[in-house]
Protein backbone atom coordinates (compact mmCIF):
# COMPACT_ATOMS: atom_id res chain seq x y z
CA UNK A 1 0.00 0.00 0.00
CA UNK A 2 1.68 2.89 -0.89
CA UNK A 3 -1.41 5.04 0.95
CA UNK A 4 0.66 4.47 4.31
CA UNK A 5 3.61 6.16 3.85
CA UNK A 6 1.87 9.41 2.51
CA UNK A 7 -0.68 8.98 4.75
CA UNK A 8 2.17 9.24 7.53
CA UNK A 9 3.97 11.73 5.64
CA UNK A 10 1.47 14.26 5.75
CA UNK A 11 0.52 13.35 9.02
CA UNK A 12 3.41 13.30 10.84
CA UNK A 13 5.96 15.81 8.90
CA UNK A 14 2.52 17.36 7.15
CA UNK A 15 2.54 21.18 6.79
CA UNK A 16 2.81 22.77 9.86
CA UNK A 17 2.16 26.01 8.06
CA UNK A 18 -0.47 24.79 6.61
CA UNK A 19 -2.10 23.57 9.67
CA UNK A 20 -1.70 27.28 11.17
CA UNK A 21 -3.67 28.90 8.07
CA UNK A 22 -6.85 27.54 9.20
CA UNK A 23 -7.91 28.96 12.48
CA UNK A 24 -8.09 26.99 15.53
CA UNK A 25 -11.27 25.71 16.93
CA UNK A 26 -12.52 24.73 20.55
CA UNK A 27 -15.15 23.85 20.90
CA UNK A 28 -16.10 21.17 17.44
CA UNK A 29 -12.38 19.56 17.99
CA UNK A 30 -13.50 18.27 21.65
CA UNK A 31 -16.56 16.88 20.09
CA UNK A 32 -14.92 15.43 17.02
CA UNK A 33 -12.28 13.76 19.97
CA UNK A 34 -14.93 12.80 22.06
CA UNK A 35 -16.52 11.00 19.43
CA UNK A 36 -13.58 9.30 18.11
CA UNK A 37 -13.04 7.83 21.69
CA UNK A 38 -16.49 6.82 22.15
CA UNK A 39 -16.68 4.98 18.73
CA UNK A 40 -12.90 2.87 19.72
CA UNK A 41 -14.62 2.50 22.89
CA UNK A 42 -17.46 0.34 21.86
CA UNK A 43 -15.08 -1.16 19.27
CA UNK A 44 -13.12 -2.69 22.14
CA UNK A 45 -16.05 -4.31 23.48
CA UNK A 46 -17.05 -5.91 19.78
CA UNK A 47 -13.94 -6.83 19.45
CA UNK A 48 -13.79 -8.68 22.64
CA UNK A 49 -17.39 -10.17 21.73
CA UNK A 50 -16.29 -11.20 18.51
CA UNK A 51 -13.43 -12.76 19.37
CA UNK A 52 -14.75 -14.39 22.73
CA UNK A 53 -17.22 -15.90 20.64
CA UNK A 54 -14.85 -17.10 18.13
CA UNK A 55 -12.91 -18.91 20.74
CA UNK A 56 -16.03 -20.65 21.66
CA UNK A 57 -17.24 -21.97 18.41
CA UNK A 58 -13.95 -23.26 17.97
CA UNK A 59 -14.30 -24.89 21.81
CA UNK A 60 -16.74 -26.49 21.45
CA UNK A 61 -16.12 -27.60 17.75
CA UNK A 62 -12.76 -29.34 19.09
CA UNK A 63 -14.02 -30.58 22.38
CA UNK A 64 -17.21 -32.13 21.24
CA UNK A 65 -16.26 -32.78 17.53
CA UNK A 66 -14.46 -36.33 18.55
CA UNK A 67 -16.27 -37.47 21.16
CA UNK A 68 -19.34 -39.61 21.50
CA UNK A 69 -21.30 -41.01 24.30
CA UNK A 70 -23.19 -44.22 24.52
CA UNK A 71 -26.13 -44.79 27.18
CA UNK A 72 -27.17 -48.47 27.91
CA UNK A 73 -30.54 -48.59 29.57
CA UNK A 74 -31.21 -52.10 30.56
CA UNK A 75 -32.63 -54.57 33.28
CA UNK A 76 -30.71 -54.82 36.44
CA UNK A 77 -29.58 -58.27 35.83
CA UNK A 78 -27.89 -57.75 32.18
CA UNK A 79 -26.25 -54.48 32.36
CA UNK A 80 -22.89 -55.83 33.02
CA UNK A 81 -23.46 -58.14 29.84
CA UNK A 82 -24.34 -55.71 27.97
CA UNK A 83 -22.07 -52.82 29.00
CA UNK A 84 -19.03 -55.32 28.20
CA UNK A 85 -20.39 -56.27 24.35
CA UNK A 86 -20.84 -52.70 23.94
CA UNK A 87 -17.33 -52.40 24.76
CA UNK A 88 -16.09 -54.84 22.81
CA UNK A 89 -18.12 -53.78 19.77
CA UNK A 90 -16.62 -50.66 20.15
CA UNK A 91 -12.92 -50.85 20.19
CA UNK A 92 -13.56 -52.85 17.29
CA UNK A 93 -15.18 -50.22 14.95
CA UNK A 94 -12.61 -48.72 12.46
CA UNK A 95 -12.59 -44.57 13.94
CA UNK A 96 -12.96 -45.47 17.34
CA UNK A 97 -9.57 -44.95 19.59
CA UNK A 98 -10.94 -45.72 23.16
CA UNK A 99 -14.00 -46.40 24.74
CA UNK A 100 -14.38 -46.65 28.11
CA UNK A 101 -17.80 -47.09 30.80
CA UNK A 102 -17.91 -44.51 33.44
CA UNK A 103 -18.02 -45.66 36.85
CA UNK A 104 -20.23 -44.95 39.61
CA UNK A 105 -18.48 -42.13 41.26
CA UNK A 106 -18.19 -40.57 37.79
CA UNK A 107 -21.90 -41.02 36.62
CA UNK A 108 -23.20 -39.57 40.29
CA UNK A 109 -20.88 -36.68 40.08
CA UNK A 110 -22.61 -35.80 36.69
CA UNK A 111 -25.95 -35.93 38.16
CA UNK A 112 -25.22 -34.45 41.50
CA UNK A 113 -25.84 -30.78 40.26
CA UNK A 114 -29.41 -32.22 39.91
CA UNK A 115 -30.16 -34.47 42.46
CA UNK A 116 -27.95 -33.46 45.59
CA UNK A 117 -24.83 -35.04 47.01
CA UNK A 118 -26.77 -37.71 48.72
CA UNK A 119 -28.27 -39.26 45.55
CA UNK A 120 -28.42 -43.28 46.19
CA UNK A 121 -27.39 -44.46 42.87
CA UNK A 122 -27.00 -47.48 43.12
CA UNK A 123 -30.89 -47.71 43.76
CA UNK A 124 -31.53 -45.98 40.54
CA UNK A 125 -32.73 -47.48 37.03
CA UNK A 126 -29.17 -45.21 35.98
CA UNK A 127 -28.39 -46.12 32.80
CA UNK A 128 -24.63 -46.82 31.81
CA UNK A 129 -23.01 -44.33 30.32
CA UNK A 130 -19.86 -44.95 28.10
CA UNK A 131 -17.67 -42.21 26.93
CA UNK A 132 -16.26 -42.91 22.87
CA UNK A 133 -13.02 -40.82 21.50
CA UNK A 134 -12.81 -41.07 18.38
CA UNK A 135 -9.86 -40.96 16.03
CA UNK A 136 -9.30 -37.52 13.49
CA UNK A 137 -11.06 -39.22 10.71
CA UNK A 138 -14.20 -40.34 12.78
CA UNK A 139 -16.21 -43.46 12.70
CA UNK A 140 -19.16 -44.17 10.32
CA UNK A 141 -22.15 -43.45 13.04
CA UNK A 142 -25.01 -44.98 11.21
CA UNK A 143 -23.41 -48.25 10.50
CA UNK A 144 -22.28 -48.49 14.42
CA UNK A 145 -25.98 -47.87 15.48
CA UNK A 146 -27.03 -50.65 13.05
CA UNK A 147 -24.24 -53.25 14.81
CA UNK A 148 -25.82 -52.44 18.44
CA UNK A 149 -28.84 -52.59 17.69
CA UNK A 150 -28.37 -56.42 16.52
CA UNK A 151 -26.11 -56.56 19.73
CA UNK A 152 -27.11 -54.40 22.59
CA UNK A 153 -30.27 -53.40 21.99
CA UNK A 154 -30.44 -51.50 25.12
CA UNK A 155 -28.12 -49.03 23.36
CA UNK A 156 -28.31 -45.33 22.33
CA UNK A 157 -25.45 -43.58 20.60
CA UNK A 158 -25.31 -39.99 21.07
CA UNK A 159 -22.53 -38.45 18.69
CA UNK A 160 -23.23 -34.31 20.14
CA UNK A 161 -23.84 -33.50 16.55
CA UNK A 162 -27.50 -33.07 17.78
CA UNK A 163 -26.77 -30.11 19.88
CA UNK A 164 -23.17 -29.38 19.05
CA UNK A 165 -24.27 -28.11 15.53
CA UNK A 166 -26.72 -25.28 16.78
CA UNK A 167 -24.07 -23.88 19.67
CA UNK A 168 -21.57 -23.74 17.13
CA UNK A 169 -23.97 -21.97 14.85
CA UNK A 170 -24.84 -19.72 17.39
CA UNK A 171 -21.13 -18.71 18.30
CA UNK A 172 -20.20 -18.17 14.74
CA UNK A 173 -23.49 -16.07 14.33
CA UNK A 174 -22.22 -14.16 17.78
CA UNK A 175 -18.85 -13.52 15.91
CA UNK A 176 -20.57 -12.54 12.83
CA UNK A 177 -22.70 -9.72 14.89
CA UNK A 178 -19.52 -8.73 17.09
CA UNK A 179 -17.71 -8.00 13.28
CA UNK A 180 -20.58 -6.20 11.62
CA UNK A 181 -20.86 -4.02 14.77
CA UNK A 182 -17.10 -3.32 14.04
CA UNK A 183 -17.66 -1.95 10.41
CA UNK A 184 -20.52 -0.49 11.54
CA UNK A 185 -18.15 1.74 13.76
CA UNK A 186 -16.04 2.69 11.66
CA UNK A 187 -18.54 3.69 9.20
CA UNK A 188 -20.29 5.54 11.71
CA UNK A 189 -17.06 7.10 12.73
CA UNK A 190 -16.16 8.06 8.98
CA UNK A 191 -19.85 9.92 9.16
CA UNK A 192 -19.15 11.76 11.92
CA UNK A 193 -15.90 12.79 11.03
CA UNK A 194 -17.41 13.66 7.57
CA UNK A 195 -19.85 15.91 9.39
CA UNK A 196 -17.58 17.60 11.15
CA UNK A 197 -15.31 18.32 8.64
CA UNK A 198 -18.16 19.65 6.28
CA UNK A 199 -18.80 21.80 9.08
CA UNK A 200 -15.40 23.04 9.67
CA UNK A 201 -15.18 23.69 5.81
CA UNK A 202 -18.16 25.57 5.99
CA UNK A 203 -17.18 27.71 9.13
CA UNK A 204 -13.87 28.82 7.28
CA UNK A 205 -15.37 29.51 3.76
CA UNK A 206 -13.74 33.09 3.96
CA UNK A 207 -9.91 31.22 5.08
CA UNK A 208 -10.55 29.51 1.95
CA UNK A 209 -11.74 32.00 -0.05
CA UNK A 210 -8.34 33.93 0.93
CA UNK A 211 -6.18 31.10 0.37
CA UNK A 212 -7.63 30.16 -3.31
CA UNK A 213 -6.72 33.84 -4.00
CA UNK A 214 -3.35 33.66 -3.21
CA UNK A 215 -2.91 31.09 -5.43
CA UNK A 216 -3.41 27.70 -2.92
CA UNK A 217 -3.84 24.35 -4.71
CA UNK A 218 -7.18 22.46 -3.19
CA UNK A 219 -4.32 20.08 -1.88
CA UNK A 220 -3.02 22.64 0.22
CA UNK A 221 -5.81 23.99 1.89
CA UNK A 222 -7.14 20.09 2.38
CA UNK A 223 -3.96 19.45 4.23
CA UNK A 224 -4.62 21.43 6.69
CA UNK A 225 -8.28 20.24 7.69
CA UNK A 226 -7.17 16.46 6.76
CA UNK A 227 -4.44 16.41 9.37
CA UNK A 228 -6.56 17.70 12.22
CA UNK A 229 -9.32 15.89 12.19
CA UNK A 230 -7.36 12.59 11.50
CA UNK A 231 -4.94 13.64 14.84
CA UNK A 232 -8.05 14.17 17.09
CA UNK A 233 -9.59 11.18 15.93
CA UNK A 234 -6.11 9.13 16.73
CA UNK A 235 -5.78 10.68 20.14
CA UNK A 236 -9.80 10.13 20.95
CA UNK A 237 -9.36 6.65 19.81
CA UNK A 238 -6.12 6.11 21.56
CA UNK A 239 -7.75 7.56 25.04
CA UNK A 240 -10.84 5.08 23.94
CA UNK A 241 -8.87 1.99 23.71
CA UNK A 242 -7.54 2.81 27.05
CA UNK A 243 -10.59 3.49 28.71
CA UNK A 244 -12.28 0.51 26.74
CA UNK A 245 -9.57 -2.35 27.81
CA UNK A 246 -9.45 -1.17 31.41
CA UNK A 247 -13.61 -1.73 31.68
CA UNK A 248 -12.51 -5.20 29.74
CA UNK A 249 -9.78 -5.95 32.16
CA UNK A 250 -12.49 -4.76 35.24
CA UNK A 251 -14.74 -7.86 34.14
CA UNK A 252 -15.28 -10.54 36.51
CA UNK A 253 -13.12 -13.32 35.10
CA UNK A 254 -14.15 -16.31 33.48
CA UNK A 255 -15.22 -19.09 35.81
CA UNK A 256 -13.71 -22.66 35.29
CA UNK A 257 -16.91 -24.33 33.69
CA UNK A 258 -16.25 -21.28 30.82
CA UNK A 259 -19.30 -19.64 31.04
CA UNK A 260 -20.23 -17.81 28.40
CA UNK A 261 -20.77 -13.58 29.47
CA UNK A 262 -17.96 -13.81 31.94
CA UNK A 263 -15.56 -14.99 29.26
CA UNK A 264 -15.54 -11.93 26.96
CA UNK A 265 -12.23 -10.49 26.95
CA UNK A 266 -8.91 -10.92 25.10
CA UNK A 267 -6.73 -13.85 25.69
CA UNK A 268 -2.63 -14.09 24.39
CA UNK A 269 -2.68 -12.73 20.99
CA UNK A 270 -5.38 -10.93 21.09
CA UNK A 271 -4.39 -8.43 23.12
CA UNK A 272 -3.21 -6.89 20.08
CA UNK A 273 -6.24 -6.15 18.43
CA UNK A 274 -7.30 -3.31 20.23
CA UNK A 275 -3.83 -1.57 19.09
CA UNK A 276 -4.88 -1.65 15.90
CA UNK A 277 -8.01 0.33 17.00
CA UNK A 278 -6.81 4.07 17.00
CA UNK A 279 -4.31 3.99 13.87
CA UNK A 280 -7.72 2.88 11.87
CA UNK A 281 -9.91 4.85 13.01
CA UNK A 282 -6.34 7.71 12.20
CA UNK A 283 -6.97 6.09 8.69
CA UNK A 284 -10.66 6.63 8.35
CA UNK A 285 -10.42 10.10 9.73
CA UNK A 286 -7.57 10.40 6.96
CA UNK A 287 -10.03 9.17 3.98
CA UNK A 288 -13.29 10.62 5.35
CA UNK A 289 -11.65 14.13 5.70
CA UNK A 290 -9.94 14.38 2.88
CA UNK A 291 -13.16 13.07 0.63
CA UNK A 292 -14.87 15.42 2.13
CA UNK A 293 -12.65 18.44 1.95
CA UNK A 294 -12.25 17.48 -1.76
CA UNK A 295 -15.91 17.88 -2.22
CA UNK A 296 -16.60 20.78 -0.87
CA UNK A 297 -13.62 22.74 -2.62
CA UNK A 298 -14.58 21.45 -5.97
CA UNK A 299 -18.07 23.25 -5.24
CA UNK A 300 -16.62 26.41 -4.27
CA UNK A 301 -15.85 28.91 -7.61
CA UNK B 1 -0.80 36.90 -21.12
CA UNK B 2 -4.09 37.84 -20.47
CA UNK B 3 -6.30 38.18 -24.08
CA UNK B 4 -9.79 38.42 -23.73
CA UNK B 5 -11.60 38.12 -26.76
CA UNK B 6 -15.01 39.10 -27.54
CA UNK B 7 -15.84 38.62 -24.36
CA UNK B 8 -19.40 39.60 -22.76
CA UNK B 9 -20.31 39.20 -18.81
CA UNK B 10 -24.04 39.12 -17.70
CA UNK B 11 -25.07 38.20 -13.95
CA UNK B 12 -28.57 37.19 -15.03
CA UNK B 13 -30.06 40.11 -16.54
CA UNK B 14 -28.96 42.64 -19.23
CA UNK B 15 -25.06 42.30 -20.07
CA UNK B 16 -22.76 44.56 -18.22
CA UNK B 17 -19.63 44.17 -20.19
CA UNK B 18 -20.29 43.14 -24.17
CA UNK B 19 -18.30 43.04 -26.59
CA UNK B 20 -14.84 43.21 -24.98
CA UNK B 21 -11.68 42.46 -27.04
CA UNK B 22 -8.11 43.05 -25.05
CA UNK B 23 -4.58 41.79 -25.05
CA UNK B 24 -2.51 42.48 -21.95
CA UNK B 25 1.05 42.86 -23.69
CA UNK B 26 3.48 41.75 -20.86
CA UNK B 27 5.28 44.69 -19.41
CA UNK B 28 2.01 47.35 -20.28
CA UNK B 29 1.07 49.47 -17.97
CA UNK B 30 -3.27 50.27 -17.57
CA UNK B 31 -5.30 52.56 -15.60
CA UNK B 32 -9.19 51.62 -15.89
CA UNK B 33 -11.84 53.77 -15.26
CA UNK B 34 -15.19 54.17 -15.47
CA UNK B 35 -18.48 55.26 -13.58
CA UNK B 36 -18.97 53.10 -10.52
CA UNK B 37 -21.12 50.34 -11.36
CA UNK B 38 -19.61 50.03 -14.68
CA UNK B 39 -18.11 46.77 -14.37
CA UNK B 40 -14.80 47.76 -13.38
CA UNK B 41 -14.59 45.09 -10.76
CA UNK B 42 -16.53 42.40 -13.14
CA UNK B 43 -13.67 43.30 -15.75
CA UNK B 44 -10.56 42.51 -13.47
CA UNK B 45 -12.20 39.50 -11.93
CA UNK B 46 -12.91 37.93 -15.58
CA UNK B 47 -9.09 38.73 -16.52
CA UNK B 48 -7.89 36.76 -13.55
CA UNK B 49 -10.02 33.96 -13.70
CA UNK B 50 -12.57 34.46 -10.86
CA UNK B 51 -15.34 35.12 -13.18
CA UNK B 52 -15.95 32.64 -16.51
CA UNK B 53 -17.46 34.60 -19.47
CA UNK B 54 -20.51 34.26 -20.34
CA UNK B 55 -19.75 34.45 -24.11
CA UNK B 56 -16.24 34.70 -25.55
CA UNK B 57 -13.34 33.36 -24.64
CA UNK B 58 -10.27 34.73 -21.97
CA UNK B 59 -6.89 33.11 -22.29
CA UNK B 60 -4.44 33.47 -19.29
CA UNK B 61 -1.05 32.72 -20.65
CA UNK B 62 -2.32 31.08 -23.06
CA UNK B 63 -4.87 28.79 -21.96
CA UNK B 64 -8.48 29.58 -21.91
CA UNK B 65 -10.46 29.80 -18.52
CA UNK B 66 -12.97 27.02 -19.75
CA UNK B 67 -9.98 24.64 -20.17
CA UNK B 68 -8.49 25.13 -16.65
CA UNK B 69 -8.95 23.01 -13.69
CA UNK B 70 -8.59 24.16 -10.10
CA UNK B 71 -5.28 23.30 -9.87
CA UNK B 72 -4.57 25.50 -13.05
CA UNK B 73 -6.44 28.26 -11.46
CA UNK B 74 -4.25 28.06 -8.77
CA UNK B 75 -1.22 28.03 -10.27
CA UNK B 76 -2.27 31.01 -12.80
CA UNK B 77 -3.07 33.46 -9.35
CA UNK B 78 0.52 32.95 -8.42
CA UNK B 79 1.67 35.19 -11.52
CA UNK B 80 -1.40 36.91 -11.35
CA UNK B 81 -1.73 39.40 -7.66
CA UNK B 82 -4.54 40.75 -7.20
CA UNK B 83 -5.66 43.72 -4.65
CA UNK B 84 -9.51 43.51 -3.81
CA UNK B 85 -11.14 46.51 -3.06
CA UNK B 86 -12.27 45.05 0.47
CA UNK B 87 -9.34 43.21 0.84
CA UNK B 88 -10.13 39.95 3.11
CA UNK B 89 -7.16 38.96 5.45
CA UNK B 90 -6.59 35.36 7.61
CA UNK B 91 -7.84 37.24 10.66
CA UNK B 92 -6.25 34.90 13.31
CA UNK B 93 -2.64 35.69 11.76
CA UNK B 94 -0.40 38.53 12.33
CA UNK B 95 -0.32 40.74 8.74
CA UNK B 96 2.93 40.02 8.00
CA UNK B 97 1.68 36.01 8.00
CA UNK B 98 -0.56 37.28 6.06
CA UNK B 99 1.47 39.59 3.33
CA UNK B 100 3.58 35.99 3.48
CA UNK B 101 0.88 33.57 2.48
CA UNK B 102 1.23 33.40 -1.27
CA UNK B 103 5.03 32.18 -0.35
CA UNK B 104 3.89 30.11 2.34
CA UNK B 105 0.57 27.85 0.00
CA UNK B 106 3.56 27.54 -2.87
CA UNK B 107 5.99 26.16 -0.35
CA UNK B 108 8.72 29.35 -1.47
CA UNK B 109 9.27 30.50 2.02
CA UNK B 110 12.72 30.84 2.26
CA UNK B 111 14.76 32.45 4.12
CA UNK B 112 15.91 35.07 1.08
CA UNK B 113 12.29 35.54 1.17
CA UNK B 114 12.14 36.17 4.96
CA UNK B 115 14.29 39.43 4.10
CA UNK B 116 12.40 40.67 1.25
CA UNK B 117 9.49 40.55 3.28
CA UNK B 118 10.72 42.91 5.84
CA UNK B 119 11.83 45.08 3.51
CA UNK B 120 8.54 45.26 1.78
CA UNK B 121 6.67 45.64 4.83
CA UNK B 122 8.66 48.88 5.55
CA UNK B 123 7.99 49.73 1.71
CA UNK B 124 4.19 50.31 2.42
CA UNK B 125 4.79 51.97 5.71
CA UNK B 126 3.45 48.71 7.94
CA UNK B 127 7.36 47.71 9.01
CA UNK B 128 5.95 48.54 12.38
CA UNK B 129 2.87 47.01 12.56
CA UNK B 130 4.23 43.46 11.38
CA UNK B 131 2.67 41.38 14.53
CA UNK B 132 -0.98 43.07 14.19
CA UNK B 133 -3.99 41.34 13.78
CA UNK B 134 -5.66 42.48 10.28
CA UNK B 135 -8.75 43.17 12.37
CA UNK B 136 -6.80 46.01 13.95
CA UNK B 137 -5.98 48.04 11.15
CA UNK B 138 -7.26 50.93 9.23
CA UNK B 139 -8.68 50.93 5.92
CA UNK B 140 -5.70 52.36 4.51
CA UNK B 141 -3.30 49.90 6.40
CA UNK B 142 -5.18 47.02 5.13
CA UNK B 143 -4.73 47.96 1.66
CA UNK B 144 -1.16 48.53 1.69
CA UNK B 145 -0.78 45.01 3.18
CA UNK B 146 -3.25 43.57 0.41
CA UNK B 147 -0.73 45.33 -2.26
CA UNK B 148 2.30 43.42 -0.63
CA UNK B 149 0.31 40.08 -0.79
CA UNK B 150 -0.39 40.95 -4.69
CA UNK B 151 3.46 41.30 -5.12
CA UNK B 152 5.37 39.34 -2.72
CA UNK B 153 5.60 36.51 -5.44
CA UNK B 154 7.05 38.88 -8.12
CA UNK B 155 3.96 37.84 -10.23
CA UNK B 156 4.20 39.10 -14.03
CA UNK B 157 0.99 40.88 -13.80
CA UNK B 158 -0.22 43.34 -10.82
CA UNK B 159 -4.53 43.33 -10.76
CA UNK B 160 -5.25 46.39 -8.24
CA UNK B 161 -9.14 47.67 -8.08
CA UNK B 162 -8.95 51.31 -6.00
CA UNK B 163 -5.66 50.14 -3.99
CA UNK B 164 -6.21 53.93 -3.34
CA UNK B 165 -8.98 54.55 -2.51
CA UNK B 166 -8.14 54.30 1.42
CA UNK B 167 -4.65 56.48 1.50
CA UNK B 168 -4.18 59.94 1.83
CA UNK B 169 -2.27 61.53 -1.13
CA UNK B 170 1.21 60.99 -0.27
CA UNK B 171 0.64 56.96 0.57
CA UNK B 172 -1.15 56.90 -2.75
CA UNK B 173 1.90 58.41 -4.35
CA UNK B 174 4.19 55.90 -2.39
CA UNK B 175 2.19 52.52 -3.52
CA UNK B 176 1.78 54.11 -7.44
CA UNK B 177 6.02 54.41 -6.84
CA UNK B 178 5.91 50.93 -5.94
CA UNK B 179 3.93 49.95 -9.01
CA UNK B 180 5.90 52.37 -11.54
CA UNK B 181 8.97 50.01 -10.22
CA UNK B 182 7.07 46.95 -10.74
CA UNK B 183 6.26 47.55 -13.84
CA UNK B 184 10.07 48.79 -14.83
CA UNK B 185 11.17 45.52 -14.14
CA UNK B 186 8.55 43.71 -16.18
CA UNK B 187 5.58 43.53 -15.07
CA UNK B 188 2.33 43.88 -16.39
CA UNK B 189 0.23 46.37 -14.50
CA UNK B 190 -3.77 46.94 -14.41
CA UNK B 191 -5.04 49.43 -11.94
CA UNK B 192 -8.88 50.02 -11.62
CA UNK B 193 -9.23 53.58 -10.02
CA UNK B 194 -11.16 56.81 -10.36
CA UNK B 195 -8.88 58.92 -8.95
CA UNK B 196 -7.83 61.08 -12.19
CA UNK B 197 -4.72 62.72 -10.07
CA UNK B 198 -3.47 59.20 -9.54
CA UNK B 199 -3.51 59.10 -13.38
CA UNK B 200 -1.91 62.31 -13.94
CA UNK B 201 0.76 61.70 -11.79
CA UNK B 202 1.23 58.31 -13.46
CA UNK B 203 1.11 59.74 -16.86
CA UNK B 204 4.68 61.71 -16.01
CA UNK B 205 6.31 59.18 -14.98
CA UNK B 206 5.63 55.99 -16.86
CA UNK B 207 3.78 55.06 -20.00
CA UNK B 208 0.20 54.33 -19.28
CA UNK B 209 -2.74 53.48 -21.22
CA UNK B 210 -5.94 54.72 -19.97
CA UNK B 211 -8.89 52.42 -20.19
CA UNK B 212 -12.55 53.29 -19.68
CA UNK B 213 -15.57 51.11 -19.49
CA UNK B 214 -18.82 53.02 -20.35
CA UNK B 215 -21.90 51.46 -22.22
CA UNK B 216 -20.99 47.77 -21.46
CA UNK B 217 -17.60 48.88 -23.88
CA UNK B 218 -14.23 49.02 -23.37
CA UNK B 219 -12.83 52.18 -24.93
CA UNK B 220 -9.11 53.66 -25.28
CA UNK B 221 -9.86 57.08 -23.37
CA UNK B 222 -7.43 59.70 -25.57
CA UNK B 223 -5.42 62.48 -24.26
CA UNK B 224 -7.84 64.50 -22.41
CA UNK B 225 -6.24 63.51 -19.18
Amino acid sequence: MRVIPRFLNDLIVGDVQADRVVPPSGFTARLTTFAAGAMAFLAVFALALSLASGRLATRWGDELAHSSTLRISAPEGQMADQTAAALRLLLTTPGIEAARALSDEEQRALLEPWFGPDLPVEDLPVPQLIEIQETQEGYDAAGLRLRLQAEVPGAVLDDHNRWRRPLEQAAGRLRLLGWVSILLIAATTATIITLAANAALAANAQVIAVLRLVGARDSYIAQAFVRRFTLRALLGAAVGVVVGLGAVLLLPAAQAEGGFLTGLGFQGGGWLWPVLIPPLAGLVAYFATGHAARRTLSELD
Amino acid sequence: MIELDNTAYSYGGGELLSNISLKLAPGSFHFLTGPSGSGKTTFLKLCYGALVPTSGHVRLFDQDVREMDRDDHAMARRRIGVVHQDCQFLDHLPIADNVALPLMVSGRETLENHSNLKELMHWVGLGNRASALPPELSGGERQRAALARAVIMSPDVVLADEPTGNVDWEMSQRLLQLLIELNKMGKTIMIATHDLNLIRAAKSKVQARVLRIANRKLQLAGADL
